[in-house]
């Protein structure tokens, strides 16, 4: 087998006014490194003009989302070995606005995030002295959807993002439902309001490739169906019940 | 593109193709799926057109036999049962995304909760090949 | 030059910036607070903390003994009336995470769940799971996004701090996306920019980790404290560096040599059983481990691998269930990056360097001798953790003292004084020129980044690693300052504005080299071993000499100066550190 490897790197920079391209560099194909560090080797070693960000290296930070031979992909724990011999296709995600070589604009993502209310609400103003009990059951119920990292590989997948921008999206979705099922929260109304709109949970068509791009296992697609039964539920009772707003 | 300000960077947006679903298999796969919702209600009009004339009378039905039995209609509709069966098994599969499956104590695998459905097709299979045999 | 102006101004979003916001925000929403950070807030790197937060929770636990637990593994060079303070602040503080919705780990019956910590003679670790840091900067982050009035820059590199008067006025800072160079004003500025890990070559710490404020703080004239004060944590993966949390020894693991064998009852850390017992063998504090570790290494009764030599960490006998509630990330960072599955293989480890105990000067308010500037968390340096930190102390110090930061900055703004504006914009446009003359339209440098940073960590790595002697030291304080002048030459390839990451490597390096030589010299000046500071040509710990903080002062030319602070013993003199016996 080779000991190199090509990585066909898309390249944009606006200050050019140029397309954007696709560059090729050659990196050492060794048995445990990751796509990202054959970035690294190309930023360090053979064009420092490189852009693309990084920082855990861990699969936890989030950072290092891309397109790799057209899957979302975290670079960070990826191995290059994965594709040998190559040659391998680097771009950044789909779907969002391309800011510079591999780094996409994430603002609209942060605005979705903040938008769905992702923080725990209390209407009767209950502040117990000492922690709220909460079983294990209790726990496991949300817990899967509270390990999202925020990568944003799954807006990549999704191809309802990518037509509709105003899709809020996989990860949102999912962490407002999360806060929905803590036994903390009591926010559920709040968040029906927003998320159960077109752009919501009805925008999403169950492609399903949201649950089989996310490294962390959050499944989204679970968290978007469930939160369409959750309202479809919610929308019965205030139809049988007018003035049933508990 | 237009041209670049300073300090005001014109993104490069992507536009998605008319053609998004040809480009990466598992959008196509998703197509697929969606379209055999086409081929299932076609399925029903065809049960509805043979129920017509089954209550008409009995050459009515010998045309309609004659009918389906023409090898374009054969080829069609061997087209359609695959969708059909596509339709069915995606959206056994996609079960477990719709199902809670915190219903019990642990996180369930996706079989569990697809199982049902197959052993059910299979059970209906059953009985429905028994009856056309005359077993029944 | 954009300019924009603030009450409070935090740099750096992680867990210590997050929190000092959101004090501030429920504090008094008429203040107008702004956050500057070079990633987006959820990427800091509090999001790869694992263990846990300690924090006194059961019934036998008393304050006292976390004090105590806190100043032993500190070899007495923590403040005693700060973890005083921060021992009663803890548990209020993590349980407001909890009412933030942190999914912390219950008991069957619905309680917070502790687990045992190294150096902790209690229960008294909150976890959640092996991603407490993850979870705990989740919800930080999601918590802020609640308050309006905290306004935030992403994804902005902050390159100076304006100072005028004597008085820190705010900061300037380039916003990636544009490369527009802004002057952000404030009445108050907040350092909690977290540690400088990437000083050393091989080190648990995220790219990001680069110093940044510390140099900041150094340059505007705040020093720096105990920066020798560097923790090895004692279980690292070889070649990536990454941490294989203490909670998996806390669970029950076992260090073994090449020969099987449970090396740390050789080390004066007690006598092997089945079960793990507080305070004594893998539930030493981190110092002493790391240092058992490397003994083994000297004695050749570790293994040899490519990436040098290892231990192995062996968790096969707590068994798949245990493993996989407890400690999943444990196993799925073995799965990806070492192809092992703990269930089934011990795992392979090598001491890595982890935090800074060391950092900006503060009081016990956050406050560092600078008006107006205050800081929080690993960029600071209160100092609770002297000369070692106990796992599980750092994930409760960002939120003690990211709180406190708020609150003394409050206080600031409502005693402040009104200032000299067009001083301090000229200060900012000789920043902005500076950037431009000595970075973006530079096209003759010689020296790479890489390379130069290849070698700061060399020399690092060389002269501040687990032991240390007079000699290397000397050698490494040489070199940094033959680097410190290399950096004045630097190629840069990259002229554009937009996202220029070049520019931003080249900062850091900047600030890396500042930071690394406060550490080489503060090392070089204690002549005595403490904690993780080891030297070997003064094996001893002198109290009559050393029982105080070192402290860093920049000069404008040459090595910094180096003074001494007592350190504040309140109830608990210098005594011996006992564990295992």
């Amino acid at each position: 087998m080779s000991d190199t490897i090509i990585l066909e790197v898309a390249r944009f920079n606006p200050e050019d006014g140029g397309e954007p391209s696709y560059q090729s560099y050659e990196v050492p194909l060794r048995p445990d490194w990751m796509v990202l560090d054959g970035l690294n080797h190309i930023k360090d070693q053979l064009d420092g003009s490189l852009a693309f960000r990084w920082s855990c290296r861990m699969g936890i930070c989030g950072s290092c989302g891309m397109m790799v031979n057209g899957m979302p992909t975290l670079t960070c724990e990826t191995l290059l070995m994965n594709y040998a011999p190559g040659p391998i296709r680097i771009a950044p995600l789909d779907h969002f606005p391309v800011v510079k070589d591999l780094v996409v604009d994430l603002d609209d993502f942060l605005a979705k995030l903040q938008k769905v209310r992702p923080w725990v609400v209390r209407k009767d103003d209950f502040k117990p002295a000492r922690e709220f009990m909460q079983s294990p059951a209790q726990l496991e119920a949300f817990h899967q959807f509270s390990l999202c990292i925020n990568c944003t590989l799954c807006y990549a997948a999704c191809p309802v993002s990518g037509l509709d921008p105003n899709f809020i999206g996989p990860a949102a979705i999912a962490l407002a439902h999360r806060y929905n099922l803590d036994s903390r929260d009591q926010g559920i109304e709040d968040r029906l309001d927003i998320v159960s709109q077109h752009e919501g949970i009805w925008d999403c068509t169950v492609v399903g490739e949201c649950s089989v791009v996310c490294p962390k296992h959050v499944d989204p697609s679970l968290a978007i169906q469930q939160f369409k039964l959750t309202a479809t539920k919610e929308w019965f009772k205030s139809f049988l019940l007018p003035r049933g707003k508990h | 593109m237009p041209q670049y300000t300073q300090f005001q960077p014109k993104e490069y947006r992507p536009k998605m193709s008319a053609y998004w679903y040809l480009d990466h298999w598992r959008y196509l796969r998703y197509a697929l799926r969606e379209s055999s919702s086409f081929f299932v209600a076609y399925f029903c009009v065809i049960t509805l057109v043979q129920l017509a004339a089954l209550g008409t009378d009995a050459t009515r039905y010998a045309h309609f036999q004659a009918f389906m039995a023409s090898p374009v209609m054969i080829v069609i509709n061997a087209i359609a049962l695959a969708f059909f069966l596509l339709h069915a098994i995606t959206w056994f599969n996609l079960v477990p995304r719709v199902v809670m499956r915190q219903m019990l104590a642990r996180p369930t695998p996706d079989i569990i909760s697809s199982a049902p459905n197959y052993f059910a097709w299979f059970g209906a299979t059953v009985i429905l090949a028994l009856f056309i045999m005359g077993v029944l | 030059m954009e300019t924009s102006s603030h009450d409070i101004l935090i740099i750096g979003g992680g867990g210590a910036g997050l929190r000092a916001a959101i004090e501030i925000a429920e504090q008094d929403p008429r203040i107008d607070v702004a956050m500057v950070s070079k990633v987006y807030p959820m990427r800091s790197h509090t999001v790869s903390a694992e263990g846990g937060a300690a924090g006194v929770a059961g019934k036998d636990d008393t304050i006292d003994e976390h004090c105590y637990d806190t100043i032993s593994g500190s070899d007495w060079l923590g403040d005693q009336d700060a973890i005083e303070f921060f021992c009663n602040e803890i548990p209020k503080e993590l349980l407001r995470l909890e009412h933030w919705g942190c999914p912390w780990s219950r008991e069957p019956d619905g309680r917070i769940a502790v687990r045992p910590f190294g150096g902790m003679k209690k229960m008294r670790t909150w976890f959640a799971a092996d991603k407490t840091g993850f979870h705990l900067l989740h919800t930080l982050f999601q918590t802020s996004l609640k308050f309006s009035t905290i306004v935030r820059y992403d994804e902005t590199f902050a390159t100076r701090l304006l100072v005028e008067d004597g008085a820190v006025r705010g900061v300037v800072a380039i916003e990636l996306r544009t490369g527009k160079i802004r002057a952000i004003q404030a009445k108050a500025v907040i350092i909690a920019t977290g540690g400088c890990g990437r000083v050393f070559p091989f080190t648990t710490n995220a790219n990001i980790c680069t110093g940044d404020g510390m140099a900041l703080a150094y340059r505007a004239g705040a020093p720096l404290k105990d920066m020798e004060m560097v923790q090895y944590h004692p279980t690292g993966l070889p070649f990536t560096g990454i941490l294989i949390t203490e909670a998996a020894r806390a669970e029950g693991g076992w260090l073994l040599n090449k020969d099987g064998y449970r090396f740390l009852q050789d080390y004066d850390l007690g006598k092997p059983t089945p079960t793990p017992v507080l305070r004594s063998m893998e539930l030493g504090p981190r110092d002493r481990v790391s240092q058992a570790i490397f003994g083994e290494f000297e004695k050749g009764r570790a293994f040899h691998g490519p990436y040098g030599d290892y231990v192995h960490l062996d968790l096969r006998h707590l068994g798949e269930h245990k493993i996989e509630t407890r400690l999943p990330m444990v196993r799925e960072l073995c799965l990806k990056y070492e192809n092992i599955d703990p269930v089934r293989e011990p795992i392979p480890i090598r001491p890595v360097q982890h935090y800074m105990m060391g950092g900006v000067h503060t009081d016990i308010d956050a406050k560092t001798p600078l008006a107006g500037l205050f800081a929080a968390g690993e960029a600071a340096c209160v100092s609770i953790n002297g000369a070692n930190r106990l796992g599980s102390n750092s994930l409760g110090e960002i939120l003690v003292f990211g709180a406190r930061a708020g609150r003394s900055a409050i206080e600031a703004v409502r005693n402040g004084s009104a200032a000299n504006e067009n001083a301090i914009l000229a200060q900012a446009r000789d920043e902005e020129r500076r950037i431009e003359e000595r970075f973006l339209r530079r096209t003759d440098g010689t020296e790479k980044i890489t390379k130069l940073r290849e070698e700061m960590q060399r020399a690092m790595e060389k002269g501040c690693g687990i032991y240390r002697e007079r000699e290397s030291l000397v050698e490494s304080a040489n070199k940094i300052g033959e680097l410190r002048e290399r950096a004045g030459n630097l190629a840069i390839d990259d002229h554009s504005r937009t996202f220029n990451t070049q520019l931003t490597a080249a900062l850091e390096l900047g600030y890396m080299l500042d930071v690394a030589e406060a550490i080489v010299h503060s090392a070089l000046d204690r002549e005595e071993s403490r904690g993780a500071h080891q030297r070997r040509d003064f094996a001893k710990r002198n109290d009559q000499k050393y029982l105080a903080h070192s402290v860093a002062h920049r000069s404008a030319e040459g090595p910094p100066r180096i003074e001494y602070l007592p350190v504040v013993i309140t109830r608990w003199p210098p005594g011996e550190r006992v564990y295992g016996r």
